[in-house]
This record gives structure tokens, C-alpha cells and sequence, in this order.
């Protein structure tokens, strides 16, 4: 099968469903570039990261909208045209710009529906680049999925790979929640086979990347491809996992860790973010008020520290979890 | 009354300093040992150090994404400069800031900012801190083109004028907010007109003449320090490069780059007058000129050999105490 970037695959779900329902709009940042420009071409950027490449040629100014630097104005547009009828992909350049624009994401889309009792809906996707990795510094790095995943009402998918990321976007779009969808900077070019044309990918389900007996790791996004390397290193000694990614983190599907964990007894969880409230603590205080009877070791939690993200070489690499900090801790934790 | 031609030469070293570094690290760059995004400021030089000239320690600035030389202009150490764009122990913020995180409060320079609109709610705080102190001090305020459509920019100059605070508020529109042209995004097309509307008065300059950012700033200040609240500046303006390091610039002409180097040259414009006039002669530019190269040359060689920050640098300084 064809082998497509995470970038091309997430473009393609919004060429299909662009083309497929005439409700879906792309609005943000230089989402096509080149307006007002002196050169006279347009589509000049196709987003910073180029995944809105090419929508606007194709689907017009009125639903590709290049939108000044004016994010609280981005996702409250985005939310006024999905009260109207509309279903809105919004692109946040960086999920640390949710500092500019938190108000109409947690006070706006979040609460409509069940504050209006339920009598209507606001089908928005916030598109988003989320991420350590790239000497970016501390205000273009932090992975903020926590943050919204703790928002009654917001529905949050972090995809590992390319294929996810594509079905998953055409379930974002097509469901009638505001949903926020990190994309990892670092995956954008990293490519797996991914099939043409239409297909979707359940929220509420996680993917069972691997089998095995002695360990259940859970990992988000780019941790995914870190808990990876460390299993290969691990599978010349024997050592196998049941390897979780759960795709979306609200809804979370928690029923397949439990399910894992009544055969292995072991749990690691690899998060990018800061330790506390996170992802990784959430589903540890799941297990252990869910699951405690199926632990045999206590859980492992694996995050950056508690430190925004710094910006030299030598320290972002400390502070992103390793495959070799991995790797170490579930060789610790397999002998407990 | 013109400079004296002390402050005149310094004013040029500075600008060419800002030219220099910039330059520099453009090239720099391609060697892969810079980490992260760059956005270099060259061909604004005129803008911050037209600023800055009138500017102490104790004034303070808050900076953009594009602060290279803001900083400069406001005295922060060059070397230091450079290893933090390096990502170096010893940069002026350990390494952990880089390029768009410089900031020296020692010199009164509160950060270069990597959110559009973070920095003149900032600056609108430091300006009533000086008015509470009642020092004389005041506050700058600097933005782009792409800044003055965030909410926050507006909330900041209306509370400067509602507070009558000491803030004055430096919109250098450089044409792009990134990689879309300020003819569609900044919808008057007039953001001195727009401060006027908050209730300030506001001016527009050529942003490629340092004697007429200097003058603007002149009666900018005259307002501020006697108690006459904020006002604008809007600073015509150009980059020589791209949004970021990289940036290959599909919405600008071909031959814009190089028709602004020939027309809209701060460094060249600022020599012609004041050789033309008299005031400095090219032995003593070109002397300027020579000091510079060394001490960039210096800066980069100290920041390529400068050591990174160690391990247990990654846990400090995230609280005073904790």
C-alpha cells in the first residue's frame, strides 16, 4: 500500500471531507498564505506545517479563510459558524497559542450544548500542533492535551501515526462535538501506509499496537514510535507488552487497559506532558480505583518533568521521555 | 536640535551590530549547530535603535518573536546574546530561553515573546509600575503589523489610555504577518488611525529612517514623561528575510528583497545623510564598521565553543522557591 506522511494523510482527510459535505470550512493562521502578498500567488503556505496545502485552490476563499494573527477571533468564529450550520476546522498554529483563545474554548464550545439544554451543537475541530522535539522553546512546545482533555464537553484525539490521523479526522469532522486534535510536529513527516478514499476511526477506541505477557504500556502520540524502539530492545530478552495507544483521550477507552492488565499485572504510562494532572496520572488514578485487583507492581509513570520545555539541544533531549528511559523502566518494572 | 555626533556614532554601531548579528546567523544557520527557529530582524534596524537611542536601564521594553534587535538596541550583551541563540550555558538565559525567549531585566528589556500580542499588556504593567514610582520612566510596547489584529493589543492600549500610563507602543509593519501580506490582514490598513481611536495620539513614519522613528519617539516621550499617557508609533518597515529561518517566501515578489536592500537600507540611508551633512565622516563609519565584524566574529567563535547547560540545569529555575 501507499506510504503517506502524517501531514499528506491529515491533508487528504480534509480534501475528502471538504469535497464531501459543503458545511466543512478551514479557517486560521496562514492556513493558504499569500493573501495581500506581493507575488501574487496564494496557497503560499498551506499552513506553517503545510497540511492545508492546496484546499484553496480547490475549495475557495469562502471556505478557506486566511485569518489575521487573531486566535480568540479564530475559535470564535469557528464556534459562531458551527452554531450557524457550518462544521469549522479551525487550525491553532501551536497548541500553546490556547493561552491566546482559552475563553472561547472552555467557557464557549465546551459548555453550549449543555448549557442551551442540549438543544444544539458545536461541531468544531481545533486543529493543532502540539510538541517537544524541535528546540522550539517553552512558549511552541507543551503538549496541553491535559488541559482540555479535563473540560467536560471537549472531546480530544492525539493520533500516533498517519493512518490514525487520518481516520480519526474524518471522524472529528463528521461528529457533532467540539473536538481538539493535536498533531505532533514531530510526526508530520513520518509515514506509514495509509489506503485512499474514506474511511473513519471510532473516539473511544484504543489500538492495540502490540500483544504480549509481561507488561501493558500505554503511550500518547509520538510515544507511541518511543515505546516501539524500547519493546524491539526489550524483545531480545524475552521481555513482551501489550502495547496500548489510546487514540483519543476523551472519550478514553479505559476498558482495554483493565482488559490487558488482568494478564500482565503491569502498567507503564508514557506522556509527554508534565507530570501533574496529566494523561499519565489520570489513567494511573483509573486503574487504581478500577483496576487494583489486577496490579501486581506499582504503576510507572513516565512524563517530561515538572518544567516548561526548555529550548538547548541538551536539555530538550533530557526532557522528552526516552526509548532508553523506557526501556529501563519496564526492565525495573517486569522483576518487581 | 541634532545628535551629537557621539550619539550619532553610537546609534550606527548599534544599527550595525543588529545588521551584523542578523546577517551572521543567516548564514550560521546553514550549518545545522543553531537550534530551533530564527526570525531575524534585519532591515528594521532603524526602528529600534530610533527607539532605543532615547531610552535608559531604568525604561523599560517588551519584545516580539523578531527580538534580536530590540535587544541589542537596548543594550544587552551581544556574546550573551549569541550563546543563548546557541543554546548555551553561559547565554543570557542559560540556554533555556533561545532565541525567541531573550530577556535582561537589568537593562530593562522584559523578553522577547514567541505569542503575538504577549508583550504590550506587559509593557502597559511596566509603564504603571513607573507611574505608581513616579520615576520619569516609561515603556515601550513593540509589535508588528500581525500584532496590532490581537484582542490583547487592543485591551493593552486602552488601558494604557485609561490609566494615562507611560506607554508608548511601536507597531513596526514590516508588510507580512508571516506568510500573509498586511494589505489584507490589517483591515484599515491604518494602525496609527486605530490607536487614535482608543484615544491617543499616534504617528506614522518611514521606518527606514532612523532621524524620523528618532523624532517620533522624541515627541512620544516628551508626552509620556509629563504625564500625557501613551501614544503610537507606526513604523514603515521591511525585512530582508523570511518569517523564520527557512521560510522560502512564496508570497513576496521575487525581486522584493533585493529592490528593499536598495531602497529601504536603514544603514545606507542613515550614512548618506549624515556624511552628506557633515555630521560624521566615512573613516569614522567605516571604523565602527570594523569593530562590529570583530566583535561578531568574537561572539560566534566564544558561542560555538561555549559549553551546553548540564543535567541538572534542566530542573532549576521553574520557581523562586518551591
Amino acid at each position: 500500500m501507499r506510504q503517506l506522511s502524517m501531514r499528506d494523510a491529515i491533508n487528504e482527510a480534509l480534501h475528502l471531507e471538504m469535497a464531501r459535505d459543503p458545511r466543512v470550512i478551514v479557517l486560521g493562521e496562514d492556513v493558504s498564505g499569500g493573501a495581500g502578498g506581493t507575488s501574487g500567488q496564494r496557497d503560499a503556505a498551506g499552513g506553517v506545517f503545510g497540511v492545508t496545502k492546496g484546499l484553496l485552490p480547490k475549495f475557495g476563499e469562502d471556505r478557506v479563510i486566511d485569518t489575521p494573527i487573531s486566535e480568540s477571533a479564530i475559535i470564535g468564529a469557528a464556534n459562531g459558524a458551527a452554531l450557524a450550520g457550518m462544521r469549522p476546522v479551525a487550525e491553532l498554529m501551536f497548541a500553546d497559542f490556547l493561552g491566546v483563545c482559552f475563553d472561547q474554548v472552555f467557557n464557549q464550545a465546551a459548555k453550549f450544548r449543555y448549557m442551551f439544554g442540549g438543544k444544539t451543537a458545536c461541531p468544531i475541530v481545533i486543529r493543532t500542533a502540539t510538541g517537544a522535539g524541535m528546540n522550539m522553546g517553552a512558549q511552541h512546545s507543551q503538549s496541553m492535551y491535559a488541559l482540555v482533555t479535563a473540560v467536560p464537553g471537549l472531546k480530544v484525539v492525539v493520533p500516533s501515526n498517519a493512518y490514525d490521523a487520518k481516520g480519526l479526522m474524518l471522524t472529528a469532522i463528521r461528529d457533532d462535538d467540539p473536538v481538539v486534535f493535536f498533531e505532533h510536529k514531530a510526526l508530520y513527516p513520518r509515514k506509514c501506509a495509509v489506503p485512499e478514499g474514506d474511511y473513519t476511526i471510532p473516539f473511544g477506541e484504543a489500538a492495540l499496537v502490540r500483544e504480549g505477557e509481561h507488561v501493558t504500556v500505554v503511550a500518547i502520540g509520538r510515544m507511541v514510535s518511543f515505546a516501539e524502539k524500547a519493546l524491539d530492545a526489550l524483545a531480545a530478552d524475552g521481555i513482551t507488552a501489550d502495547l496500548i495507544d489510546p487514540r483519543t483521550l476523551s472519550p478514553l477507552d479505559d476498558e482495554t487497559i483493565y482488559e490487558s492488565l488482568e494478564n500482565t499485572g503491569r502498567l507503564v504510562i508514557i506522556d509527554e506532558s508534565p507530570p501533574r494532572c496529566s494523561v499519565a496520572s489520570d489513567i494511573a488514578a483509573l486503574v487504581a480505583s478500577n483496576a487494583f485487583h489486577a496490579l501486581k507492581a506499582p504503576i510507572v509513570q513516565i512524563t517530561s518533568p515538572h518544567t516548561p520545555v526548555p529550548f538547548a539541544r541538551e536539555l530538550e533531549r533530557l526532557y522528552v521521555p526516552s526509548p532508553q528511559a523506557i526501556e529501563t523502566a519496564i526492565r525495573r518494572l517486569v522483576k518487581q | 536640535m541634532p545628535l551629537p555626533p557621539d550619539r550619532l556614532l553610537r546609534a550606527y554601531r548599534q544599527m550595525k551590530t543588529i545588521r551584523e548579528f542578523e546577517e551572521r546567523l543567516h548564514v550560521e544557520i546553514q550549518t545545522g549547530e543553531i537550534p530551533g527557529f530564527t526570525h531575524l530582524y534585519s532591515g528594521q534596524e532603524a526602528v529600534a535603535v530610533g527607539v532605543c537611542e532615547h531610552l535608559g536601564d531604568a525604561d523599560w521594553i517588551a519584545s516580539t518573536h523578531r527580538g534580536h534587535g530590540h535587544c541589542i538596541a537596548k543594550g544587552c550583551d551581544v556574546t550573551g546574546m549569541m550563546l543563548e541563540i546557541y543554546g548555551r550555558r553561559d547565554g543570557l538565559c542559560k540556554g533555556k530561553g533561545g532565541s525567541m525567549h531573550i530577556a535582561d531585566m537589568s537593562k530593562g528589556m522584559l523578553g522577547a515573546n514567541a505569542i503575538v500580542g504577549g508583550g504590550p499588556p506587559i509593557a502597559v504593567g511596566a509603564a504603571i509600575a513607573c507611574k505608581a514610582r513616579r520615576d520619569g520612566k516609561v515603556a515601550v510596547a513593540f509589535g508588528g503589523d500581525g500584532s496590532c489584529n490581537q484582542g490583547t493589543v487592543f485591551e493593552a492600549m486602552n488601558l494604557a489610555v485609561v490609566l494615562k500610563a507611560p506607554a508608548i507602543f511601536v507597531f513596526e509593519d514590516n508588510g507580512y504577518s508571516e506568510h500573509t501580506g498586511a494589505d489584507y490582514a490589517v483591515g484599515s490598513r491604518d494602525i496609527a488611525g486605530r490607536a487614535r481611536g482608543f484615544g491617543m495620539p499616534a504617528e506614522t513614519c518611514d521606518g527606514s529612517d532612523f532621524f524620523a522613528v528618532h523624532a517620533a519617539m522624541a515627541r512620544a516621550l516628551e508626552l509620556a514623561r509629563n504625564g500625557g499617557g501613551p501614544s503610537t508609533i507606526e513604523a514603515k518597515t521591511t525585512r530582508f528575510f523570511g518569517h523564520f529561518e527557512g521560510d522560502p517566501m512564496l508570497y513576496r515578489a521575487k525581486d522584493e528583497v533585493a529592490r528593499h536592500r536598495e531602497t529601504m537600507d536603514c544603514l545606507r540611508i542613515f550614512r548618506a545623510r549624515v556624511t552628506t551633512e557633515g555630521l560624521l565622516d566615512d573613516a569614522a563609519l567605516d571604523a565602527v564598521d570594523a569593530e562590529v565584524m570583530g566583535l561578531i566574529d568574537r561572539s560566534v567563535a566564544a558561542a560555538r565553543s561555549a559549553a551546553p547547560p548540564t543535567a541538572a540545569d534542566l530542573l532549576t529555575d521553574v520557581y523562586v522557591s518551591y
